[in-house]
């Protein structure tokens, strides 16, 4: 008998089947997983603003995120991998934000979080962000991140936060439009940002704000408390926020009459306000900051024309289709730059999957410059990965027969300020 | 009991089961439900409606976190201060608001609670106002554990949603309870027997706001937010939303109600963004077909044993 088997050849053969089997059985799994990673899309949950107060910034944020993603497609993906948006609504409320992380990382299985403006809604988040440990990229240019106050996993790469914002006007307000100013602001945390942040600003300048008058949320009419600005006031400063601005304009308007006190704001109160809006005629010849130019200005850039035309907005930020619907131009570029640095950071990271958030982040944390560009159409960036915190180019414009006319660009160096924590030396 | 030692061994059990979303989903809908009961022993056991409860949610909530970040303390005595913020704070609307009834009770708590999210506001400086803060994760550990785990925060949970649970149902079947229903079902004789009303319903506004500020200091800890916006209306609206839907009266009643609520906007907000439409239909649905809630329904079609 040729073919005779005895023990010995039996275990053998028994043997060798079993490894033979094993690297058939594991080496095609490792390699069919290699395979899926290398052309499974990398997911990126979208924390939106869908309902509630910032519907109409989680609308354009919508828009801006779609066209950042169709434009990162179609130049090849991240890691030659296509981008899949997941989008979540947080209803514009803090639970409701923590609980579409908690989607995105348990249900969806997304490698990154990324969104959305509400300061309550990002720190309501971002504790859950830090416990599983998902990178969660942050569009709010609330001062929250650079305070110190979340952890290492929250990052704001692509927006400038309010501190820096606010700062970096106290040069132009008091060289160019006085000193002696008085400020009005509603009276919750972002207002209470803006009266703390610029009031050491203009002293630092050598002015001075002569009175401060916080609007309370409920508030609906205004014209008892302009009575309160005192006659020598040089520059009002207001920073308005939600449906009661067009009253507040317009009773102010009102107060005033023809002789008034020169006019400063934060486009953040006319966001997805049309500046030509019955009842602003008032803001002709104020100023207000602007994250990015509104209007397409005189020197438009070619990166901006190519980000409009990407996005759907026309040379007013309006959008093409209906020239009604008014962007959120000053905020959305933030979504734009936050997903080409989340597409950079993965390929410095050379991310693979969830296992590779930590490279992510430190990759993220080593950029530095970020040169004006298509990837960067509001302007050149500087990263401070310590805190995790971007910081840019500001905009004032002047309401020039119903255009927002750029005025003066504040430097880089006019928004920066002492680092007031270091996130590096937290543990992952 | 037998039936509450039976939910108590089926959440357990969910724990092994559920997908992790799901895990900490439950983890949150614990938390909420113990607000709920809170606010059934008031409005499904006495009988009055209040408008105002987010005020004693919001009071655990900060008498927590606030003690947290301001004072250092650590989670036990952080806790117990949010407890007792919430229940002094019962204390004192209750002797002011149960002087009115009805409709008038209701706008009372209402305006307290206002109140309430105005001061929050207004003490910025403290409390960072409508933006909140974090409790971060190293002030949230007890007893040498974690409480920022996921299993960790599941089992915290489930143990305060099983005291409260248990203490509630224990405490509707002693005389006290019974005499909270007879208020409900009517005062004025309940006052005949010699009962002294306004006293009773002070102390079951005081647990019931004891109660709910537990939630908020648990879901302070567990969750690591603190903020305004668990003091606005929404967050008062929505106990007496889950208690009707649940069952009013019922001690399982707060916890299904919660469970369904959840879900109702977990799923019907992956489809399309008027998910609160959808909400507004189904409670439109069953306030029509089942108007004492699932529970209470149950009970009076099929299981008349359901406590």
């Amino acid at each position: 008998m040729i073919n005779k088997i005895n023990r010995r050849t039996a275990l053998l053969g028994l043997g060798a089947g079993t490894g033979a089997l094993a690297a058939a059985g594991v080496l095609p799994r490792s390699m069919g997983f290699a395979q899926a990673q290398s052309s499974a899309p990398i997911k990126i949950g979208f924390q939106k603003h869908a309902t509630g107060i910032g519907a109409a910034y989680g609308r354009w944020y919508g828009a801006t995120t779609d066209a950042a993603v169709k434009r990162i497609n179609d130049n090849g993906g991240i890691n030659g991998r296509p981008v899949e948006i997941v989008t979540e609504d947080d209803g514009t409320d803090p639970s409701r934000g923590a609980e579409a992380l908690e989607k995105f990382a348990n249900q969806h299985d997304c490698d990154v979080a990324f969104g959305t403006l509400f300061s309550h809604v990002v720190i309501g988040s971002a504790p859950r962000a830090g416990e599983l440990k998902i990178p969660y990229f942050v569009v709010s240019e609330g001062h929250h991140v650079a305070s110190g106050g979340l952890n290492r996993y929250t990052l704001q790469p692509g927006i400038t936060d309010v501190k820096s914002q606010v700062i970096s006007m106290a040069p132009f307000v008091a060289n160019n439009l006085g000193k002696k100013v008085t400020m009005i602001y509603p009276d919750f945390a972002f207002g209470h940002d803006h009266r703390d942040f610029f009031t050491q600003a203009i002293e630092a300048q050598g002015g001075e704000v002569v009175a401060k008058i916080a609007i309370p949320p409920t508030e609906t009419t205004f014209t008892r408390y302009f009575p309160n600005i005192p006659r020598e006031t040089e520059v009002i400063y207001h920073v308005m926020v939600g449906p009661a601005v067009l009253t507040f304009v317009k009773e102010l308007g009102e107060f005033f009459g023809p002789s008034r006190p020169e006019i400063f704001g934060f486009i953040d109160s006319l966001e997805a306000v049309d500046i030509n809006s019955s009842g602003l005629e008032f803001l002709e010849g104020t100023y207000f900051w602007e994250g990015m130019p509104r209007h397409a200005q005189a020197d438009q850039t070619e990166y901006d024309k190519a980000y409009r035309a990407a996005v759907g907005v026309n040379e007013r930020g309006a959008s093409i289709d209906d020239p009604a619907n008014v962007s959120t131009f000053a905020h959305m570029f933030g979504c734009w730059e936050t997903l080409n640095i989340i597409k950079a950071g993965m390929e410095s990271a050379d991310y693979q999957g969830p296992q590779d958030r930590t490279k992510l982040i430190e990759a993220v944390e080593a950029v530095t410059d970020m040169p004006e560009s298509e990837d960067h159409p509001q302007g050149d960036k500087l990263f401070n990965g310590k805190t995790h915190q971007t910081f840019g180019k500001q905009y004032i414009s002047k309401v020039s027969e119903g255009r927002l006319v750029l005025e003066h660009t504040a430097s880089i160096e006019d928004g920066l300020y002492e680092d007031e924590v270091d996130y590096t030396t937290q543990s992952f | 009991m037998t039936l509450h030692i039976a939910v108590l061994v089926v959440l357990l059990g969910l724990f092994f089961v559920l997908p992790a979303y799901h895990v900490g989903a439950f983890s949150r809908i614990m938390v909420l439900a113990i607000y709920a009961m809170g606010y059934n022993l008031l409005f499904g056991y006495t009988g009055l409606l209040s408008l105002g409860h987010a005020m004693f949610f919001a009071a655990g909530m900060y008498g927590f976190g606030l003690t947290v970040n301001l004072f250092g303390f650590s989670v036990a005595p952080a806790f117990l201060t949010g407890i007792i913020a919430a229940a002094a704070l019962a204390l004192i609307v209750g002797y002011l608001a149960l002087r009115t009834a009805g409709v008038a009770f209701m706008i009372v708590t209402l305006m307290f609670a206002q109140t309430v999210y105005l001061v929050i506001l207004y003490f910025g400086e403290y409390t960072r106002g409508d933006e909140g803060f974090v409790v971060q994760q190293a002030q949230r550990s007890f007893a040498g554990i974690d409480l920022t785990g996921e299993t960790e925060r599941y089992f915290a949970a489930l143990i305060l949603f099983a005291i409260c649970f248990l203490a509630v149902a224990k405490l509707v079947q002693m005389p006290f309870g019974k005499r909270l229903v007879a208020i409900r079902e009517n005062e004025e004789r309940a006052r005949m027997l010699g009962y002294d009303a306004a006293k009773l319903k002070l102390h079951a506004l005081i647990i019931s706001g004891a109660v709910s500020g537990i939630a908020g200091a648990t879901y302070g800890l567990l969750f690591g937010y603190v903020g305004a916006s668990f003091s606005t209306v929404q967050y008062s609206i929505f106990p007496l939303l889950w208690v009707l839907l649940g069952g009013a009266g019922t001690t399982i009643g707060p916890l299904i109600g919660v469970i369904f609520m959840f879900y109702l906007i977990d799923i019907s907000s992956g489809y399309t963004d008027a998910y609160l439409l959808i909400a507004g239909v189904a409670l439109v649905l069953l306030t029509l077909f089942a108007p004492l809630g699932l529970v209470g329904t149950l009970r009076k079609r099929a299981f008349p044993w359901l406590p």
